[in-house]
């Protein structure tokens, strides 16, 4: 399988280098959707992993790379339900998505998430499973989680912290505000900024150099230099569905989908 | 260093041409997400720009409850 053209994102094997697009309305919120077109791209992963050298993950949309989960899903999908289940409901769709997620960071292929606009919540944590990140100057990136009483659940903490220095995850998490371009490379979140509408051109560009390597070597170095911190993994899925049974997790989530306010991804006054 | 009122007239500047919108018909005191038509992602994306042409980090706790850009105008001048 060559290319795939789903709801939520297609893909295509080009030039050795396969093409992740996201392209679902208004800002590929990951939803239901997402994750089974990220599930049929992750199961043909190791088939593409004979023929590829690398994977471009990038947005179509101009809103930017992605708002993150879809709240208004979650929230309508789990209302009817009573906490119990909806807190076994939400520990699948998190181990289906770190299921995911952990195939893209574990890939012996190079991964490159080429950013702009919007980079919040699990649009972050979709980027920082891949190995580079490179960010037209539109970027902004942020984890808003803690404003509705939760934790990112996309294993966005453990990569963070093996990324990231701890006072710089901290800075993020704890505020929730949000980053810039030249922030983020500050901290070391970006790899690369470019002009914008330009990172797809620069993650091409990249991933033409990136193709000269011997594939073996490229996949030994990255198994080593890049762990997969499985076990704080296993403890964010813990700790976000014990955040999740908590009766301000449903404020929160009925706040962001239910309020005509005109900044919801702006924190509340 | 800019005055509170280059300040103003920057950001009006700065707005207009990014949401095409005739710059005349901007004020200081109007509010910038109905007179601009936007949301909070398009918001967001104005601050994007606002950070880097003033070269200041302003966090977006900052913009709670502002919706005029005078207001956005006093925050940004706090941080140059």
């Amino acid at each position: 399988m060559k290319a795939f053209s789903g709801q939520a994102i297609s893909w295509e094997l080009r030039e050795e280098i396969v093409e992740v697009e996201l392209h679902r309305e208004p800002c590929n919120e990951f939803g239901s959707e997402s994750l089974s077109d990220f599930e049929r791209l992750v199961a043909v992963l190791p088939e593409l992993e004979q023929q590829a050298r690398g994977v471009i993950i990038y947005s179509r949309l101009a809103s930017g790379f992605s708002a993150g989960a879809d709240l208004r899903e979650t929230y309508y999908r789990t209302r009817q339900m009573d906490r119990r289940e909806a807190v076994e409901n939400i520990r699948q769709y998190l181990e289906r998505t770190h299921q995911v997620m952990n195939a893209i960071d574990a890939s012996p292929l190079t991964t490159i998430a080429a950013v702009h606009g919007v980079t919040f919540g699990g649009g972050l944590e979709l980027a920082l499973a891949c190995d580079l990140i490179i960010a037209d100057k539109s970027a902004r990136f942020c984890f808003p989680e803690l404003r509705l009483g939760l934790i990112p659940g996309f294993g966005g903490i453990p990569r963070l912290n093996r990324d990231l220095g701890n006072a710089a995850v901290r800075d993020l998490l704890l505020t929730g505000r949000s980053f810039n371009v030249a922030k983020a490379q500050q901290v070391g979140l970006v790899s690369q900024v470019v002009a914008e509408g330009q990172a797809v051109a620069v993650a091409r560009a990249t991933a033409r150099q990136l193709r000269k390597f011997d594939p073996a070597t490229t996949a030994a170095a990255k198994k080593f230099l890049k762990p997969i911190p499985y076990e704080e993994l296993r403890r964010e899925i813990e700790i976000f569905c014990q955040l999740f049974s908590q009766p301000a997790v449903e404020k929160g989530l009925r706040t962001f989908v239910e309020s005509s306010d005109r900044q919801p991804y702006l924190p509340q006054g | 260093m800019r005055t509170q009122q280059q300040t103003v007239d920057e950001i009006l500047d700065l707005a207009a041409a990014q949401f095409k919108v005739a710059r005349e018909t901007l004020s200081p005191d109007d509010d910038f997400f109905e007179k601009l038509g936007i949301n909070s992602l398009q918001a967001l994306s104005l601050l994007t720009r606002l950070e880097q042409h003033f070269n200041v980090e302003l966090p977006d706790y900052e913009l709670q409850g502002i919706s005029d850009f005078r207001t956005l105008a006093e925050r940004i001048q706090a941080r140059l």
